[in-house]
């Protein structure tokens, strides 16, 4: 589904590849960092201590995601620049391309690199032989990750439009809702092999994600009857 | 083994061009630069660029900015519009850049990781004498580092020696060359390239059928390249052979070397575009002295200049052969945003009609396009390749790579946009790159590894 958001809104307009690839950029450079930050951790602890290392791993997590959030705020700063650029350019004064198409298209950039490095190793190996789960582990494996890494690229697009729409308008309070909901989809994804536990949650989260964003971008109840019921 | 050596002297030639982003030209010939800057009037302006204070688009700069005498009214009133076309070519052109190099390496990577040849160690070409085997690292370092050496004296000599013969004038000699490299690399690569697929797919050809086939592919492609044929087919052939190359030089460099040498290679890049006495640069000064493209056979060019009817008494002689010599090898060229160079041929090679040109000036353009030499394709090529094959992380590094490489791509059009002159497009790919790349299999991969075993998301 992610491909395809990609394909429909975004493969048109050169600009927004262009703002895509940044984007998956920036998130590569996040994670860059925080797992330098986890393997000089790794390093200088114990390696035999399990619970140390699950702990370690856990703040890997919260402290990648914490910085995948600031990687966030530091690419808006770049495009708010970039948009003044662009007008400065245009010749009637408004730029090509909205903060909101902006916001859009960074967060599908964030949510798609994420869920390439999270799904396509596994994938990889999914053409090879072998059976799910012999070692006792969940059946579902493969199944509940491609849920779950839908799940998160679709948060990440809706992240990207609420928190760009918290900078633009200094609301704090959206920001920290981002931050706090992106904590909570990993702190959920702790629970994993009980997979009720962390895929239900998360998807009742990207609703609710999915909902605010839309009305944050300008819909309506109204507007979504219109266009479900039919295109007159 | 030795045959190949033998026949990898003429493919070393053009992988000595380097490769370069020339922006725009600036040539101090007056005629050049009304027909220039009419067709900037007509598109985008060059004018702009000064002002153009792109924070992102890249500028599509369109040949020279120079103020020539051709300029006056334009600039008030056509400013405004061109910027907003400008922008809007200029991200175009970089994705009319990004789709070829992505279908390369996407290329490349398909075939390292489905035929194993390209990832058995054979042997080494010659150019990289010392052998990795030794048991120590610090042998092995140094081996590496003498191999490079070797590698990029070979690389100066030979662009040197291309550069003299510009300049001196032996086309032909130059033109022969080319072709003869072209030659092996279509039929021969291709040849090889085709029996390892059909191997690892259990695929039996006979004989006849191969020939043909290989007959087919490789005459086409020599008239495409050095000849007329759809824009297209020859951007397509170009691909083909900048990643026959890139595989080439995937199997037969050994591991280190590779690394360092594609480093060594960005450095080299960067000094013989920038410094004044370069031989790129004096290949680019000199090309554009003389009104000339600078071998179009070896550089890509994503769109076509369509003239009808110049009305320019030099092109007269320049005549068809601009239009395509194809380096098939690696001519890593100059990255030139317009054309110009196109511009300056009166062949009406498009079946796009474009309205009938009267004056001398105005000079009908369906696209600006952009130029990149196949050099930096296949360098490009070589790195995610190589990533592919070797890292241990497996696909998140060779994703890692070629974001990486297009963002340097994205950032190198950008600086063009900014300085309007034959840049280097390898260093700053290049560089990114092989930060990702190192960054992502040694810490990366394990992070990752940790948290999908664990099913945790981050």
């Amino acid at each position: 589904p992610a491909f395809s958001l990609f394909i429909f809104t975004i493969a048109r307009d050169p600009l927004r590849i262009i703002i895509l690839i940044a984007g998956a950029f920036f998130w590569l450079v996040s994670l860059l960092l925080s797992s330098l930050i986890w393997f000089i951790a790794v390093k200088a602890s114990d390696p035999q201590d399990e619970r140390l290392q699950k702990g370690l791993l856990i703040f890997g997590v919260m402290f990648s995601v914490l910085l995948q959030e600031a990687f966030r705020f530091l690419y808006y700063k770049l495009l708010r620049k970039a948009i003044e650029g662009l007008v400065a350019l245009s010749e009637d004064g408004c730029s090509p391309i909205s903060i909101q198409q902006m916001a859009y298209v960074a967060g599908v950039g964030f949510g798609l690199m994420s869920g390439a490095f999270s799904m396509i190793n596994l994938l990889a190996d999914a053409l090879g032989p072998g059976t799910v789960g012999i070692h006792g582990d969940s059946q579902l494996y493969f199944l509940t990750s491609a849920f779950m890494t839908m799940v998160l690229i679709f948060l990440h697009t809706f992240w990207g439009i609420l928190f760009f729409h918290g900078c633009e308008h200094r609301r704090w309070w959206e920001i920290a809702a981002v931050v706090i909901m992106h904590l909570t989809v990993s702190g959920l994804s702790f629970r994993n092999p009980l997979y009720v536990g962390s895929l239900v949650p998360s998807y009742l989260l990207m609703a609710a994600a999915a909902a605010w964003a839309y009305l944050l971008s300008g819909g309506s109840a109204q507007n979504l009857r219109r266009f479900l019921l039919c295109k007159c | 083994m030795i045959t190949f050596m033998n026949n990898s002297d003429s493919e070393e030639e053009p992988c000595n061009e380097r490769t370069s982003l020339m922006s725009a030209e600036s040539p101090p010939v007056p005629s050049y630069q009304d027909g220039l800057q009419a067709s900037e009037a007509g598109e985008a302006q060059a004018h702009r660029k000064r002002r153009a204070g792109s924070s992102r688009g890249p500028n599509n700069i369109a040949g020279g900015e120079m103020s020539g005498p051709g300029v006056p009214v334009r600039e008030g009133i056509l400013e405004n519009e061109e910027e907003e076309l400008t922008l809007k070519y200029g991200a175009k052109h970089v994705i009319m850049l990004f789709v070829p190099v992505t279908l390369c390496m996407i290329v490349v990577v398909a075939t390292i990781k489905s035929v194993r040849f390209y990832t058995e160690k054979n042997g080494q070409l010659i150019y990289t004498p010392f052998s990795e085997d030794t048991p120590s690292v610090g042998q092995r370092l140094l081996n590496s580092v003498l191999n490079t050496i070797v590698m990029i004296s070979v690389i100066i000599v030979m662009t040197v020696f291309l550069v003299l013969l510009y300049k001196y004038r032996c086309y032909k000699f130059i033109h022969g060359w080319l072709i003869l490299s072209s030659l092996m690399l279509l039929f021969l690569f291709t040849y090889i390239y085709l029996g390892e697929v059909l191997k690892t797919y259990n695929v039996a050809m006979d004989y006849p059928t191969l020939f043909i086939v290989i007959w087919n592919f490789g005459a086409v492609g020599m008239i495409c390249i050095h000849w007329k044929g759809p824009l297209q087919l020859q951007q397509a052939y170009l691909i083909m052979i900048s990643a026959l190359m890139a595989l080439v030089f995937i199997k037969y460099l050994p591991e280190w070397s590779a690394w360092v040498i594609l480093g060594a290679i960005s450095i080299y890049d960067l000094m013989a575009v920038l410094c004044p006495k370069g031989p790129l640069r004096m290949l680019v000064e000199t090309a554009q002295e003389r009104n000339e493209p600078i071998f179009p056979a070896l550089i890509y060019s994503s769109a076509m200049m369509w003239t009808v009817g110049m009305a320019k008494p030099d092109t007269a002689a320049r005549g068809p052969s601009q239009q395509t010599w194809d380096a098939a090898e690696d001519g890593r060229e100059h990255l030139r945003s317009p054309s110009h160079a196109e511009s300056q041929m009166a062949e009406t090679r498009s079946p796009v009609p474009t309205r009938p040109v009267t004056s001398l000036e105005e000079l009908e353009e369906e696209e600006r396009g952009v130029k990149l030499g196949l050099g930096d394709f296949i360098f490009y090529s070589v790195l995610v390749g190589k990533a592919a094959a070797t890292a241990s992380g497996d696909w998140n590094t060779t994703l890692a790579c070629f974001v990486a490489i297009l963002i340097g791509l994205c950032l190198t059009l950008l600086l063009l946009a900014v300085f309007k002159k034959a840049l280097p497009a390898l260093p700053i790919s290049i560089t990114f790159g092989l930060i990702f790349y190192f960054s992502t299999d040694n810490l990366v991969r394990p992070f990752m590894d940790t948290l999908a075993s664990h099913q945790l998301y981050i």
